[in-house]
C-alpha cells in the first residue's frame, strides 16, 4: 500500500469512527430510565402542556429513525440543537467558551510533555538511582492524585495562603497557572511511565550495543538514537491523552470556576441539559479523533519502518 | 590485554548505566509493603467502621464546630461538627463498592468482548472492535459523566457510568493476549487430537489469558475510584448522611479559607488508596509480564 491509500484508509475510518460517536452520543437520550421529557422538567411545576411541548421541541413525539436523521442532517449543518434551559444554539456556545479550554488543554500538555519527557528520560538512562526512584514516584503521584484534589490544594497553598494567582476566573495568564499545574501534572505522570519504559526497552535492543560498540559517545546513543525511537510510543500516549485532557478539564473549569466548554457539560448536567451534554461529548469525540488521526499521519512521517511497512 | 577483554571497556558503557539492582530492591520493597498495609487498612474500614472510627458520622458536636486538626480530632471536624476522620473513615465504603463493582462489571464485559471478538476472528471481530474504537473515542470521565447524568443521581449508576467508560481497555488488553495464545503450540496440539473448539478455548485459552487483565484490573481500580470520585464531586452521586470521598471532598470545598482540612483530608485519602493500588498493580505486573520484569 502506497503511503497515500494508506492515508485514505485512516482518514476513512476516522470519518467512520466520529459518525460511531455521534450514534453513540444520539442514544445517551434513550438511557434516560422512564420518559426523558418528564426527567428533564421539574415534576412539581410542569403541566400536561409543557410536557408536550418540550417533547415536540426536541422531536421526541417523532420515530426514533426520523430523529436520528433529523439530529445527523442537523449536525451536518453545524447545528447542534438548542439548550433546554434557555434556548442557547449549543454550538455557538461551545466555540465561545472554547478558547479558554484550548489555552488550558495546550498549556497543561505542554508542561505534561516538558516533565513526562524530562523524567522519563532520565529515569531511563540513570535506571534504578535516585532520579529514577523520584522520578518513577512523580509518576505514580501523578496517575494517582484526583485533580480536583491538586487543584484545592494549589488554591489553598498558591491562593489563600501565599495569595500569588488567582483561585478562580479565566482572564489573562496568571488564572491559567494554577490549572495548568493541575492538570499537567496528570499528563506527566502519565508519559514519564510511558518514555521510562519504552527507553529501557529500546536500550535493551542489539542496535544499541552495535552504535555503542562502533565508538559513538553515550551521549549521542542515547539523544541520538533511543531516544528518537522511545518517543514513538511516547508520542501515542500524549495523543490519547489529549482527550482525557480535555475531559479533566470538566473537573478541573469547575474547580477553578474557568468558563470553558468542560464548565458548560458541568453546568449542564446539573440542569439536565442534554442537547448541550451531546454537543460538548459529541465535540470533543472529533477533537479526539482528529488527533489521534494527526498522530497516526505523523508515525509514518517520523518513522521510517512505518513509512515503507505494507 | 586484560582491559580490552573487559566488557565495559570495549562497549564504552559508563558505570552509571549498569543496573543498581540489588539496592532498589529493598526500597521498592519498602513502597509495596506500606501500599499492602494501607489497602489493608481501607479495606478494614469500609467493613468495620464502628471499631475504627472514634466518632459515629452523624454525630454533630456544637461545641467543637469546624475546628482544626487536634489529638481529639484528627482531621479536624466540619461545619456541623462532625468528626472528619471518622467520616473518611465511614466513607471508604461507597467509594470502594464504586471502584470494585465497576472494574468487576467493566473487565467482566470488556474481557469478554475481547476473549469472543480475539477467538473468534475475522468480521466479527473487525465489527467488535471498530464498536470499542467508537466508544474510546468518548473520553473516559465524559462517557461517565454522559451515561450518569442521563441515568440520575445513584451509586448504581455511578458504578453503571464508571464500568462503561473502562470496557474500551478490557477489551483491547484481552483481544490482544487472546490472539497471542492462540498462536501458541499447546492450542495446535490440542486442536490437532480432536478437541472442540469451545473447549479448547474454555480449557485451554482462557486460563492461560486471565492475567494480564488481573493486572488491568488492579491499576483499572485506581482510576475507577479516580472517575467515581470525580462524578460524586462533580454533584452527580447520592446526596447521603455519609458521603463518599468525593462528595465529601466537594462539601469542604466551599470552606476552603476556615477550614482547609475538610476537603485536604478526603483527597488524601483518595490519593494514598490509589496511589497503594497503583504501587500493588505495577508489581502484578512485573510479575507477571515477562517482558518488564527482565529489565528490572
Amino acid at each position: 500500500m502506497t503511503l497515500v491509500n494508506k492515508m485514505i484508509v485512516k482518514i476513512s475510518n476516522a470519518v467512520v469512527s466520529i459518525f460511531g460517536s455521534l450514534v453513540l452520543v444520539f442514544f445517551i437520550i434513550y438511557l434516560l430510565p422512564g420518559d426523558p421529557v418528564l426527567s428533564m422538567l421539574d415534576p412539581s411545576t410542569a403541566t400536561p402542556e409543557m410536557v408536550a411541548n418540550l417533547r415536540k421541541e426536541l422531536g421526541l413525539d417523532q420515530p426514533v429513525y426520523v430523529q436520528f436523521v433529523e439530529y445527523f442532517t442537523n449536525v451536518l449543518k453545524g447545528n447542534f440543537g438548542q439548550s433546554i434551559v434557555n434556548s442557547e444554539q449549543v454550538l455557538p456556545k461551545i466555540l465561545e467558551h472554547l478558547p479558554a479550554t484550548l489555552a488550558l488543554t495546550l498549556t497543561s500538555s505542554a508542561l505534561a510533555v516538558v516533565i513526562g519527557v524530562t523524567l522519563g528520560v532520565l529515569s531511563a538512562i540513570f535506571q534504578n538511582r535516585w532520579i529514577d526512584v523520584l522520578s518513577r514516584f512523580i509518576g505514580l503521584f501523578g496517575i494517582s492524585m484526583p485533580t480536583f484534589w491538586s487543584g484545592i490544594l494549589l488554591i489553598l497553598i498558591f491562593s489563600v495562603y501565599f495569595n500569588w494567582f488567582p483561585a478562580m476566573g479565566s482572564e489573562g495568564w496568571q488564572t491559567l497557572v494554577l490549572p495548568t499545574l493541575s492538570l499537567g501534572f496528570v499528563g506527566a505522570g502519565l508519559i514519564i511511565r510511558m518514555v521510562r519504559t519504552s527507553m529501557l526497552e529500546v536500550i535493551n535492543e542489539p542496535f544499541i550495543v552495535t552504535l555503542r560498540a562502533k565508538g559513538l559517545t553515550e551521549r549521542m546513543v542515547m539523544y541520538r538514537h533511543a531516544l528518537r525511537n522511545a518517543m514513538i510510543p511516547a508520542i501515542t500516549i500524549i495523543g490519547l491523552n489529549i482527550g482525557e485532557l480535555m475531559a479533566g478539564t470538566v473537573v478541573i473549569e469547575t474547580v477553578f470556576s474557568r468558563q470553558g466548554i468542560g464548565r458548560i457539560v458541568a453546568d449542564a448536567i446539573m440542569a439536565k441539559d442534554l442537547p448541550v451534554i451531546q454537543g460538548v461529548v459529541f465535540f470533543s469525540a472529533v477533537v479526539y479523533v482528529i488527533v489521534n488521526l494527526l498522530v497516526d499521519l505523523s508515525y509514518s512521517i517520523i518513522d521510517p519502518r512505518v513509512r515503507r511497512s505494507h | 590485554m586484560k582491559e580490552i577483554v573487559n566488557e565495559e571497556t570495549v562497549l564504552r558503557v559508563p558505570k552509571w548505566t549498569l543496573s543498581k539492582r540489588k539496592k532498589n530492591i529493598s526500597f521498592s520493597n519498602i513502597f509495596l509493603l506500606v501500599a499492602i498495609v494501607l489497602v489493608l487498612f481501607i479495606i478494614a474500614s469500609a467493613l468495620i467502621p464502628k471499631w475504627i472510627a472514634p466518632y459515629s458520622p452523624t454525630y454533630m458536636n456544637t461545641e467543637s464546630i469546624l475546628s482544626e486538626p487536634s489529638s481529639k480530632h484528627w482531621f479536624g471536624t466540619d461545619y456541623f461538627g462532625r468528626d472528619v476522620f471518622s467520616l473518611v473513615i465511614y466513607g471508604s465504603r461507597d467509594s470502594l463498592i464504586i471502584g470494585i463493582t465497576s472494574v468487576l462489571i467493566g473487565s467482566l464485559i470488556g474481557g469478554g468482548i475481547g476473549a469472543v471478538s480475539g477467538y473468534i476472528g475475522g468480521y466479527i471481530d473487525h465489527f467488535l472492535m471498530r464498536v470499542i474504537e467508537i466508544l474510546m473515542t468518548i473520553p473516559g470521565i465524559l462517557l461517565a459523566l454522559a451515561i450518569a447524568a442521563a441515568l440520575g443521581p445513584s451509586l448504581m449508576n455511578i458504578v453503571l457510568a464508571v464500568a462503561a467508560s473502562s470496557i474500551p481497555g478490557y477489551a483491547r488488553v484481552m483481544r490482544g493476549q487472546i490472539l497471542s495464545i492462540k498462536k501458541r503450540q499447546f492450542v495446535d496440539a490440542s486442536r490437532s487430537i480432536g478437541t472442540h473448539s469451545w473447549k479448547v478455548f474454555v480449557w485451554h485459552i482462557l486460563p492461560n489469558s486471565w492475567s494480564p487483565l488481573l493486572v488491568m484490573g488492579t491499576i483499572g481500580l485506581g482510576t475507577s475510584i479516580l472517575i467515581g470520585s470525580g462524578l460524586s464531586f462533580l454533584g452527580l452521586g447520592v446526596i447521603k448522611e455519609v458521603p463518599d470521598w468525593g462528595a465529601l471532598l466537594s462539601q469542604g470545598r466551599g470552606y476552603l479559607v476556615v477550614g482547609w482540612w475538610m476537603s485536604t483530608f478526603p483527597g488524601l485519602a483518595i490519593t494514598l488508596f490509589v496511589l497503594s493500588i497503583n504501587i500493588i498493580g505495577d508489581k502484578l505486573r512485573d510479575t507477571f509480564d515477562p517482558k518488564t520484569s527482565r529489565m528490572r
